[in-house]
């Protein structure tokens, strides 16, 4: 086994300190050591964005981030991002749109939306469909995603008959 | 996977230098190719896993008068960020728009992109065409010493490079282009994100009047290192873009260019796409 190393940061507005070994993913000490497990495995290798989480304000694949590199960092996860104004609207949107359906990709979904929203990254379709690459659905088809997302960032998108604009 | 005994997060170049000095060390920057890699077995763990994020001489994109420097911890989404990649060094700044995802973007970074040394690495095509160095320090005797490696020299073999184990590398400096000087990037995938490239092409040139000067053509995934062309290059320097230069300089293209068939694309596949996607890039330069 790898040998542990001791990090200190801030998970959803909270300091955390804890000893992980030198090779555990983030996702694997999110999911498998903190029990905070809205944050899902899906590829493991940074394809498919369900492990989506912000770290300093920016997404990352949590799989591909080692836990000791969240040493002196902020972490926010899915359970963090919903109670923000942005998750919150979020959340609804994806209720009112029907953009779940077997609900893995979700969280990741949710994170990176909340993301591209705050950072006025939402714009339009487009900026909507460039932000939701790393993120896989295998249900949907995406069109509910990207109008439950157009709806939380008050956008139009074509043909949308869902959402609260 | 082998064992890690140590893990470092040193907080000066000299220290980190230091540590690649007492060697058997694996240096772990954004990760996203590190963990994937380890994962799977295609990497051993060295005994020290050494995170550089923490190294400040590592970070930072300079304009240093007659040439950018861009700090090996800079990431991809910084890179999109800064005006003065997207304005001088824009055939870099395509390559990074096509790059992966925003969540790769976020995390990856430049150094570990060259230092991963993949023939179809995204960034690997442009800097290449754009001259790009790459400075590499060690610590042999007690001082910190710094090697300038030309980009184009720099790759040995998929995965291979000419940094050797006790080198860090601090940064890629790439000399500004002359006035006037454009380019396009393409990238061959079946889809527009998360893709590795089937084919890569950066083309830059400066018009002059009708013809085209200062070319400068890269490729990626057509080799086993991205590569230069400099016999396309020679093909359409001071030549008007017309049919006969295009058939031209796609010919030469071919010869050029030594593809392997592997999950992404067959040979031949590669082989019709460079020759009829060089003809559009040059015609999209020309007309820039």
């Amino acid at each position: 086994m790898s040998v542990n190393c001791d990090i200190a940061f801030t998970l959803n507005g909270v300091k955390r300190e804890l000893s992980v070994p030198a090779g555990m993913s983030a996702l694997e000490m999110l999911r498998e050591r903190l029990g905070l497990t809205g944050t899902k495995y899906g590829c493991g290798e940074g394809e498919c964005g369900a492990c989506t989480i912000l770290v300093d304000g920016a997404t990352v694949n949590s799989c591909l981030m080692f836990a000791a590199d969240c040493d002196g960092r902020d972490l926010v996860t899915v359970e963090g991002v919903v109670v923000r104004e942005a998750g919150e609207r979020l959340r609804d949107a994806f209720v009112a749109c029907g953009a779940v359906q077997c609900g893995f990709c979700t969280p990741g979904l949710i994170v990176q939306a909340s993301h591209m929203i705050e950072r006025d990254h939402a714009g339009d379709e487009a900026a909507i469909r460039r932000g939701i690459e790393g993120n896989l659905c295998r249900c949907t088809g995406y069109r509910k995603i990207i109008e439950a997302i157009a709806a939380a960032a008050d956008v139009t998108t074509q043909g949308a008959e869902h959402g609260r604009s | 996977m082998a064992d890690i005994k140590r893990y470092a997060a040193p907080t000066t170049l000299e220290e980190a230098s230091e540590m690649l000095r007492a060697g058997n060390v694996t240096v772990l920057a954004g990760g996203t190719d590190l963990m994937p890699q380890t994962r799977a077995g295609r990497l051993q763990f060295q005994p020290v896993l050494m995170n550089v994020r923490r190294v400040p001489e590592l970070g930072g994109i300079d304009d240093q008068g007659t040439m950018v420097r861009i700090g090996a911890l800079v990431t991809i989404t910084e890179l999109l960020e800064s005006q003065l990649v997207r304005e001088r060094l824009n055939l870099l700044w395509q390559a990074c728009n096509h790059f992966a995802s925003d969540q790769i973007r976020n995390a990856a970074t430049v150094g570990g992109n060259v230092c991963n040394a993949s023939p179809a690495g995204d960034t690997l095509v442009p800097l290449l065409a754009l001259n790009a160095c790459a400075v590499l320090a060690a610590k042999p005797n007690g001082a910190l010493q710094l090697r300038r490696v030309p980009l184009n020299g720099f790759f040995l073999g998929p995965g291979r490079s000419c940094r050797v184990p006790a080198e860090l590398l601090t940064a890629i400096e790439v000399p500004l282009p002359p006035a006037g000087f454009k380019g396009e990037f393409y990238k061959h995938g079946t889809r527009p994100g998360l893709d590795i490239a089937a084919i890569a092409i950066a083309l830059g040139a400066r018009r002059d009047g009708a013809v085209l000067r200062d070319v400068r053509v890269a490729f990626g995934a057509v080799a086993p290192t991205p590569v230069r062309a400099p016999r396309t290059e020679a093909a359409i320097e001071g030549r008007p873009v017309d049919a006969a230069m295009l058939e031209t300089a796609a010919c030469t293209a071919l010869e050029e260019v030594h593809p392997i068939s592997d999950v992404r694309a067959s040979d031949w596949y590669r082989r019709e796409l460079i020759h009829n996607m060089i003809k559009r890039v040059l015609m999209h330069v020309g007309q820039l």
